[in-house]
């Protein structure tokens, strides 16, 4: 029943002191579409809302020099659609955020909220793995950075040390001839949380694979680098035999759980499916056909 | 009969009266009402499936600063279980007064055992956790088959069945010519059993209700439900307020789906009201809705169908098990007497078994129970269609009930509308294309399947005021809430009579004070029975437009006719006089006679049944189980489109309602008893993308009992639909599903096993 107060810092510096002075009743609000639905719920009771979206930094969306791409960690999925250039570089991780919620959610949901809240569904989140980004977190004792697949520890809980927020997301330079591409299975076409959910990224030359990563979400308490997936796929020219060795790295990683979402066979099972549709996506926009 | 031809309204897409307000966000719903000093109710329910309370300590609640009062069962009417049954339509008050409040047992989780009204919302939660229960827990059983055991844990430790304490509380049969005789001339026998889950009406609006209780007991309602009346009786019944100190009135209504034929806040606000002496205001969460309001009965029903090989059925055999939850009540009339009612079938027994157990008590949903024992029926005829060789449409034909079959459940049926849907289904655009190819690069296969239906409908009481103003327009108030667009219905058929434009007619719902009783919005009753007395109320209306022109002229009354909207001499010989319109006898009133207008209140009699045959085109997507449907096709016998635009609202609307019982809504329950899906993220009702455009084919048989023709239509549109997807996605897959839901998993297993139909 105790008031919530709420804080719109204009700097970082601000809001990461107002956020490491109230401690473990303070919480981050980016878009606020996990948060406000969990206050409400009384999941978690705040005593202090910093709202990060006052901050510049935090929601812009750059090019950099080298051709790679900064993200702030509270930029919307509709900015991040409207961006001239990002979908066209990276369409595998605008698909995957853009898969978020429905067009009334995407106006505030962001890659850093799905990220933080450590949801081992997040869309966006296998599809970030699989662009290899890099994130920036500030805190008290200033800034670091991190893999994206080091961030979240489990269920609802990230890497992040106390007082610290995450700040950006750096996406490297695109190499001529990569493609990525993201999947989710859900039993309805939208409005649903993924059973499992594979982001592939990778890179041709002459039709041989000479570079690919790939993320995976749903299947374990975090959302996964399948190293092994990515490996089947190098060297090879994307054939059969390479594509069912990496479906079979990515149902080795699977440790799911049975639960109202889905089987431990079925998630196991549509890991493999979706590592070949969405590699033969990714091949696809490689190539550029 | 006298159904109106040429007509100019009847049958046009007018626009709805309440169309404006909706799109714009002016409605009221209840949740939308405030009033000064309101306060906030809030319920405190069981965490557990089965207890027995041993007793309730509420005064640390009462302390908490902002609480200004606190109920329990001790504030609400008890029906005891001995004096016997206490009805109110198909309710009984006993199971009512224990479930809006739990008495000496508790007996699902999420059944209410205590309300409090604070100040807040907030302090009213933080109150009822200051609510000590002392519970002895009980085992409890939620599945049929463990309900049914002979060793399960007994509810309602009354009962007997057998001579044993039992959770079937009760069987109904209907049964028609000799069983054994029946199966013995048939060439082919096919049984198989079918289960399906509890699913949930979804409606969009939560219940609620704001209560007021004045000083002298006046007592106001404003609440969402299919029936102020019912809302009225139900609360005066579990309060002890006489009926007349009520008023009850009907807010805007978000979905209903016959969840909201019950009542669950009302008695509960109106005794803190009482107690308080504040306006109380209660709104469910969703999950409350999903917890503790009903949704339809898990069924186990086996159904056995005997032909002969020129595609005769002789005998059929249907055993249908529902859940009712808590209290008995689960809609096994439903399922018993429409399932086979389509069919003209010589030797037939069909029965309904009622079960109780611990979850939450059933409410209505469209159709109730006649969806679930279809499913079953129709999947089986689908099955002995092809062991026949025989097409699943033509089959139906050589089987089909028409004028003289005498249906198991009692009438021989007048004119009925059943071939006809099956004809025009065959003759549709849908039946006549070919399925057309999938995207077989990522294994995805196609089916068609086909499936009938048949509901009894209703008619009962309904009352109306036909008024004219002033200034020569039209107020209509009659006392149903209006779920389906039966003011549209309305509007059309009092412009048609008055020969007016629609626009000109405005049409209410009165309350439970200002109109005559009106039974609930329910059983597709509305528009068959409200029609009839406002056309009659009309028909008076004109009586008196025409005598009142008679006057003026000065010629007898007989001798005027009403014709667009005034009256004329019926003929020459009458005498030369200039038409009156409506608008100049309105504005006469006052010196010939007084206001105009009439109201008639009836107990109407003729609804007829009725059918629809659906066609439905999945596409699976083999690798990953998944089930969509890409084309459906809804023919119904709809009597008489009064509206076109909202009898297909309600064929749609019950279509993608089937679809998703059929393919992903279930209510899934923890190792606790708990339901572990109380929310739209997982328990999973079709959005607007996982369907396809549902195309509708209005058979028009007009019911010969009714002056427009009209015969009930809303829930007939949900009875085929779960076998007819069933039927398509054997049809693409060679592979039978007995269980709903047909979710991607249970799919994808079943196409791993490679389990192979057993008929081939
Ligand atoms: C209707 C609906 C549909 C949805 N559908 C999907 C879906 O399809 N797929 C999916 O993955 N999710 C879905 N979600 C969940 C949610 O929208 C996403 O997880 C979204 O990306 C969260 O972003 P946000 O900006 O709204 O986060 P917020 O709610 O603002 O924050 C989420 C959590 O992260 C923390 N946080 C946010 N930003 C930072 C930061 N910069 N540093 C440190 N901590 C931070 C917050 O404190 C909070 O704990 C849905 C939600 C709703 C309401």
């Amino acid at each position: 029943m105790a008031d919530i107060r709420y804080l719109a810092p204009r700097t970082l510096d601000e809001a990461i002191g107002a956020f490491a002075a109230a401690g473990s009743a303070a919480r981050i609000l980016a878009g606020g579409t996990d948060l406000l639905v969990q206050v409400r719920s009384g999941i978690v009771k705040p005593g202090v809302i910093v709202d990060i979206k006052k901050i510049s930094e935090m929601t812009e969306i750059a090019e950099t020099a080298d051709g790679g791409f900064r993200i702030g960690a509270a930029a919307s999925g509709m900015a991040l659609a409207e961006h001239p250039r990002f979908g066209k570089v990276w369409p595998g991780v605008l698909e995957a955020v853009n898969l978020i919620g429905s067009k009334q959610v995407q106006g505030r949901a962001s890659a850093g909220g799905n990220l933080c809240n450590g949801s081992p569904a997040g869309d966006s989140v296998p599809a970030m793995i699989a662009a290899g980004a890099i994130v920036t977190v500030q805190g008290p004792d200033g800034r670091r950075e991190m893999k994206v697949e080091e961030v979240p520890a489990g269920p609802g809980r990230t890497n992040l040390k106390p007082g610290e927020i995450l700040v950006s997301f750096v996406l490297p330079p695109r190499a001529p001839g990569s493609g990525d591409a993201y999947l989710r299975m859900i039993p309805r076409t939208e409005m649903d949380i993924a059973v499992v959910g594979l982001g592939v990224s990778l890179t041709l030359e002459n039709g041989v694979c000479t570079a690919a990563r790939v993320g995976l979400g749903a299947v374990a308490p975090t959302a996964l680098l399948v190293e092994a997936a990515g490996a089947a796929l190098i060297g090879s020219k994307l054939d059969d035999a390479a594509l069912e060795k990496a479906a079979e790295a990515c149902r080795s990683a699977c440790r799911p759980i049975d639960d109202k979402r889905g089987t431990i066979a079925y998630r196991v099972k549509t890991a493999g499916v979706l590592l070949k549709r969405t590699a033969a996506i990714a091949a696809q926009r490689a190539t550029g056909k | 009969m006298n159904l109106v031809t040429n007509n100019k309204w009847i049958g046009q897409r007018t626009i709805r009266p309440d169309g404006m307000d909706k799109v714009t966000g002016r409605a009221q719903f209840a949740a939308d009402t405030t009033m000064p000093g309101m306060i906030w109710g809030k319920v405190l329910r069981s965490p557990h499936p089965h207890a027995r309370i041993r007793g309730i300590d509420t005064s640390k609640a009462e302390k908490l600063a902002g609480v200004k009062a606190v109920v329990t069962s001790r504030d609400i009417v008890d029906f005891t279980i001995e004096k016997g049954a206490v009805m109110l339509g198909i309710q009984d008050m006993r199971w009512m007064c224990r479930n809006v409040m739990a008495r000496d047992k508790a007996l699902f989780p999420g059944h209410p055992v205590a309300a409090v009204a604070a100040t807040t919302e907030a302090i009213a939660a933080e109150a009822c956790k200051l609510i000590e229960v002392d519970y002895e827990v009980l085992p409890w059983s939620i599945e049929i088959e463990d309900a049914i055991l002979p060793d399960a844990p007994i509810l309602h430790e009354f009962n007997r069945w057998e001579g044993k304490p039992s959770n079937i509380m009760s069987r109904i049969e209907h049964k028609k010519g000799d069983l054994t005789e029946g199966f013995a001339s048939a060439d082919i026998v096919i049984e198989r059993t079918f289960t399906t889950r509890p699913v949930h009406q979804g409606y969009i609006e939560p219940h609620a209700c704001l209560i007021s209780v004045a000083p002298d007991g006046k007592t106001t309602i404003w609440s969402s439900s299919q029936g102020q009346f019912m809302v009225r009786a139900m609360t005066s019944m579990l309060t002890g307020i006489p009926q007349s100190d009520i008023r009850a009135i009907p807010a805007e209504i978000g979905g209903g789906f016959g969840g909201k034929t019950i009542v669950y806040l009302e008695p509960l606000a109106t005794m803190l009201a009482k107690k308080s002496g504040r306006p109380v205001k209660m709104v469910m969460t969703r999950e409350e809705v999903m917890r503790a309001t009903g949704p339809t009965s898990g069924s186990r029903s086996t159904v056995k169908i005997g032909v002969k090989k020129d595609g005769t059925i002789t005998a059929a055999h249907g055993t249908f098990y529902l859940q009712a939850g808590a209290f008995p009540g689960s809609p096994i009339r439903g399922a018993a007497g429409c399932s086979f009612t389509p069919y003209d079938i010589p030797n037939l027994l069909s029965e309904g078994f009622d079960v109780c157990s611990n979850r939450s008590k059933v409410a209505a949903y469209r159709a109730p129970g006649a969806p679930i024992g279809a499913y079953a029926v129709e999947c089986v005829m689908d099955e002995v269609a092809g062991a026949l060789k025989m097409d699943p449409l033509d089959f139906r034909l050589k089987n089909a009930a028409k004028q003289g079959t005498k249906a198991a459940h009692g009438p021989t049926f007048p004119r009925i509308g059943y071939i006809e849907t099956v004809e025009a289904a065959k003759s549709s655009p849908h039946y006549a294309a070919p399925l057309g190819e999938a995207d077989k690069t990522s294994g995805k296969v196609r089916g068609r399947g086909v499936a009938s239906g048949f509901w009894f409908n209703a008619g009962g009481e309904s009352s109306a005021q036909v008024n004219i103003t002033e200034d020569g327009n039209v107020v209509v108030t009659t006392g149903h809430p209006d779920i389906g667009g039966s003011r549209a219905g309305i509007a059309n058929i009092c412009a048609e009579l008055l020969g007016i434009d629609y626009r000109r007619v405005s049409v209410i719902i009165g309350d439970t004070q200002t109109i005559g009783f009106s039974n609930l919005t329910g059983g597709s009753r509305v528009l068959f029975a409200s029609s009839m007395v406002v056309t009659q109320s009309a028909e008076k209306v004109i009586q008196t437009l025409r005598e009142r022109a008679a006057k003026i002229w000065n010629i007898d009354p007989e001798a005027v006719k009403w014709e667009q909207g005034a009256a004329h001499p019926v003929s020459p010989n009458a005498g030369q006089f200039e038409p009156l319109t409506l608008k100049e006898l309105a504005e006469k009133a006052p010196a010939m006679g007084g206001p105009i207008g009439a109201g008639v209140q009836l107990n109407t009699q003729g609804a007829d049944g009725g059918f629809g045959t659906h066609i439905c085109d999945v596409e699976i997507d083999t690798e990953l189980g998944i089930a969509r449907v890409i084309r459906y096709t809804a023919v119904q016998d709809v009597g008489r489109a009064i509206h076109p635009g909202y009898v297909e609202g309600q064929l749609q609307g019950g279509v993608a309602q089937g679809i998703g019982w059929a393919l992903n809504e279930e209510y899934i329950y923890t190792r606790e008893g708990k339901v572990d899906n109380p929310g739209f993220l997982d328990y999973r009702m079709p959005v607007c993308s996982d369907l396809p455009m549902l195309d509708c084919i209005m058979v028009e048989v007009p019911n010969p009992k009714h002056p427009q023709g009209v015969k009930g239509v809303g829930e007939v549109p949900l009875v085929p639909v779960m076998a007819a997807v069933a039927n398509a996605i054997h049809n693409a897959l060679g592979l039978r599903f007995y269980s709903l839901p047909m979710s991607p998993p249970k799919v994808s297993a079943a196409l791993d096993a490679g389990v192979r139909q057993a008929a081939e």
